[in-house]
């Protein structure tokens, strides 16, 4: 589904990515793991189609498509969502509008009619429902004035909307409380199926209690050190990265 | 006219264009209007074109525009099509009492019915012939010719308008909208005076609608007085929609008594050249202003927006939020005074301007001046100018949402922050409907106007 080569990522001329190889197939669940500062988002924003970086070096290919050649939207119309680390607040465009119009705009590329507005209500309120998403945050303006905890939940909500084939979470566990971690975690699994698949991004072992990866990467400095099996995962918390250290080392 | 027309020139040729047609300039008003004539033409006479060396007019460039070649006519037009024809304002339901007024002449077939009693909705000139009572206490007494040039020379070339009246306690629920057309076969300088007197407890929305039906080029220089007296409300909405050759100074007086209210929304939707000047006096403790305005600009156009809020007694609010869109070599100015006197203790007063330029050519300039002389006061101002937000952007877009429609959802964002203001829910929708065509790029004319000239 996915697959990443030799990815080389630059900022104002500083390599942020140092050759990032990774293949994610339909049906997977890949954890991505690594201290602050190591790519990690550097890499899903990439992925979403953020044109801050350089990419200088390798090949993206989605869905047997070259994924850098294509735009933000066309990305998300493939499949393609990210869960923001930190979702941006924008005051004055209405949640219900943000959400209708990106549905449709999703439609559209499908050559799908635009929902009515009662099936729109429908899958509105089904899909609050499912996630425990309070409906004045539905009401408000996008992230505006949110708690961590309800952007984390929000974007959780816009994944269930979307129904993406490719969800990548960056952080999306931090600073959720244990109700909320189960909401996360319900809303990858009840997406899991065989033609679908999550790349997710987290510090702790703790949200791999609840979404059973099937492997684990670590990033470090710019690089994919290590990979293997779920784990790996808990070999880091009990270690912690200075263990990578020495392992890469070696 | 020539290039290197000076102003001096440009004066004295405004000066000897009145004293020449001074009969018909005169010829169907009252007293009231022909009384405040001498002293305006003084003082415009001392203060001339303000040119940029004026401090409020200092980004926009006045002596360009009155340098251009004009007829004046000084008699109404008679056109033998009907108006109400030609130009349907199909607002859908919204219902008012239309008002038209043709090159600054109040329509001679405007049909107005159904007013409450001792409404008085009738032509400038006519009001101070049949009302001297009424117009004369107001006339003119709102207004500082010392202070402003093209108000002092709006009054002395001032004949025509509308004229309206609210006697005390009468709520009127059908806003009153006045429809300014520009239609010629030639480039027309146009003066334009109205007067509408709100009197105590009353409550009244006023829409004005400038609109040219032609390509040619207009200079309109308008003044409109408001008397809102004590406990009374007056909401006044003003939408400029008019072709990129047309240039219109637009001055607004607001006289504000104790406990009255004053909504103004300022909507400059499109025009070549534009200044508006708005000056609001709260003349009574507990007087509330509140002062939005919106503009879109895009090619060459020039939007500038004044304003001077002057608290003069204690107990009053004022708030002022003026937002630009400026695209490719648009240029813009906001200039917002606000002015304390020593006796208006515990005044409130606010001032927001916030702007995105869309292009790099694209130019605002932004001015807050406060002068506050009492000391138990509340003050506030910021202005920005800025691009849209990349981050909100990437963010929609991630979500599907294309960029043009991203665009366009955080262009409207930014502008609803003004229009959720306006109080009549039709007029605020059809606002809405213009705003969105005009920021899709769709909008360069009224598009229910039926003469397709163009522009
Ligand atoms: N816009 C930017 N300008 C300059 N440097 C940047 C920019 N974005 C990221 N970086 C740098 O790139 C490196 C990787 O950042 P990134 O956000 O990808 O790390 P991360 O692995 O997600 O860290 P964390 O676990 O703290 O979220 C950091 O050193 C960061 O400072
Ligand atoms: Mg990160």
């Amino acid at each position: 589904m996915l697959n990443i080569e030799d990815l080389i990522v630059e900022i104002d001329g500083k390599q942020i990515l140092k050759g990032i190889n990774l293949t994610v197939n339909a049906g997977e669940v890949h954890a991505i793991m690594g201290p602050n500062g190591g790519g990690k988002s550097t890499l899903a924003t990439i992925l979403a189609g953020r044109d801050l970086f350089d990419v200088t070096n390798g090949k993206v290919t989605y869905m047997g498509e070259n994924l850098l050649e294509m735009s933000p939207e066309e990305r998300a119309h493939k499949g393609i969502f990210l869960c923001f680390q930190y979702p941006v607040e924008i005051p004055g465009v209405t949640m219900v509008n943000f959400l209708k119009t990106a549905i449709n705009e999703q439609r559209a590329y499908h050559n799908l009619e635009p929902l009515s507005a009662s099936d729109f209500l429908k899958l509105l309120r089904e899909k609050q429902e499912l996630v425990g998403m309070h409906s004045n945050l539905t009401n408000r303006s996008v992230n505006e004035g949110f708690s961590g905890g309800e952007k984390k939940k929000n974007e959780i909500f816009q994944m269930a909307m979307l129904e993406p084939k490719l969800a990548i979470l960056d952080e999306t566990d931090s600073g959720l409380d244990i109700d909320a971690l189960k909401v996360v975690a319900n809303g990858v699994n009840n997406l899991k199926n065989k033609d679908n698949a999550t790349i997710v991004i987290t510090h702790y072992q703790r949200l791999l209690d609840y979404i059973i990866p099937d492997f684990v990467h670590v990033l470090y400095k710019g690089r994919i050190v290590k990979s293997s099996g779920k784990e790996l995962a808990l070999e880091l918390e009990e270690k912690g990265y200075d263990w990578i250290e020495s392992e890469t080392k070696k | 006219m020539a290039e290197n027309t000076t102003v001096g020139q440009l004066k004295e040729m405004l000066v000897r264009l009145y004293h020449d047609n001074k009969t018909s300039i005169d010829a169907n008003v009252g007293e009231g209007i022909r009384s405040v004539r001498g002293k305006a033409l003084g003082d415009f006479e001392k203060l001339g074109i303000p040119t940029r060396k004026v401090e409020a007019y200092r980004y926009t460039n006045l002596e360009k525009v009155f340098a251009e070649d004009y007829n004046a006519e000084f008699s109404a037009e008679r056109f033998k099509v009907d108006l109400r024809e030609i130009f349907k304002c199909e607002i859908p339901e919204l219902d008012t009492h239309v008002v038209l007024v043709l090159n600054g002449f109040y329509y001679h077939d405007n049909k107005i019915t159904g007013l409450p009693e001792g409404v008085i909705i009738t032509s400038l000139a006519q009001a101070s012939v049949s009302h001297p009572g009424i117009f004369n206490a107001h006339y003119g007494k709102y207004v500082n010719t010392e202070e402003d040039s093209l108000a002092a020379l709006n009054s002395f070339f001032a004949q025509d308008g509308v004229f309206v009246y609210i006697p005390e306690h009468v709520k009127i629920d059908k806003p009153v909208q006045i429809i300014n057309l520009c239609f010629s076969y030639k480039n027309l300088r146009i003066t334009r005076r109205n007067l509408i007197v709100a009197e105590k407890g009353s409550e009244l929305h006023v829409i004005v609608c400038d609109h040219t039906l032609c390509r040619r080029k207009y200079l309109s220089n308008s003044l409109t007085e408001i008397y809102t007296g004590a406990n009374a409300k007056t909401e006044y909405s003003k939408v400029q929609n008019e072709n990129n050759l047309s240039a219109q100074l637009s001055n607004t007086y607001i006289h504000q008594e104790a406990d009255s209210k004053v909504v103004s929304n300022i909507l400059s939707l499109h025009g070549g050249f534009i200044r508006n000047n708005i000056f609001v006096k709260l003349n009574g403790e507990r007087a509330e202003n509140h002062t939005y305005g919106l503009f879109i600009s895009d090619s060459n156009q020039h939007i500038s927006n004044y304003t001077s809020v002057l608290h003069a007694k204690p107990y009053c609010n004022s708030n002022q939020l003026f937002k630009g869109i400026l695209s490719e070599n648009a240029t813009g100015a906001f200039n917002g005074k606000i002015y304390v006197g020593k006796d208006a203790q515990k005044t409130l007063a606010y001032q927001k301007n916030n702007n995105i330029l869309l292009s790099p050519s694209a130019r605002m300039n932004s001015k807050p001046q406060l002068e506050i002389y009492a000391d138990d006061v509340k003050c506030s101002h910021g202005a920005t100018a800025g691009q849209l937000d990349e981050d909100a952007l990437f963010y929609l877009r991630s979500r599907g949402i294309r960029e043009a429609e991203a665009r366009f959802l955080l262009m409207y964002a930014f502008a609803n922050d003004v229009i959720s203001n306006i109080g009549t829910r039709h007029l605020r929708d059809r606002i809405i409907d213009l705003v969105d065509k005009r920021l899709r790029g769709k909008l360069s004319k009224c598009n229910e106007c039926e003469i397709h000239c163009g522009n």
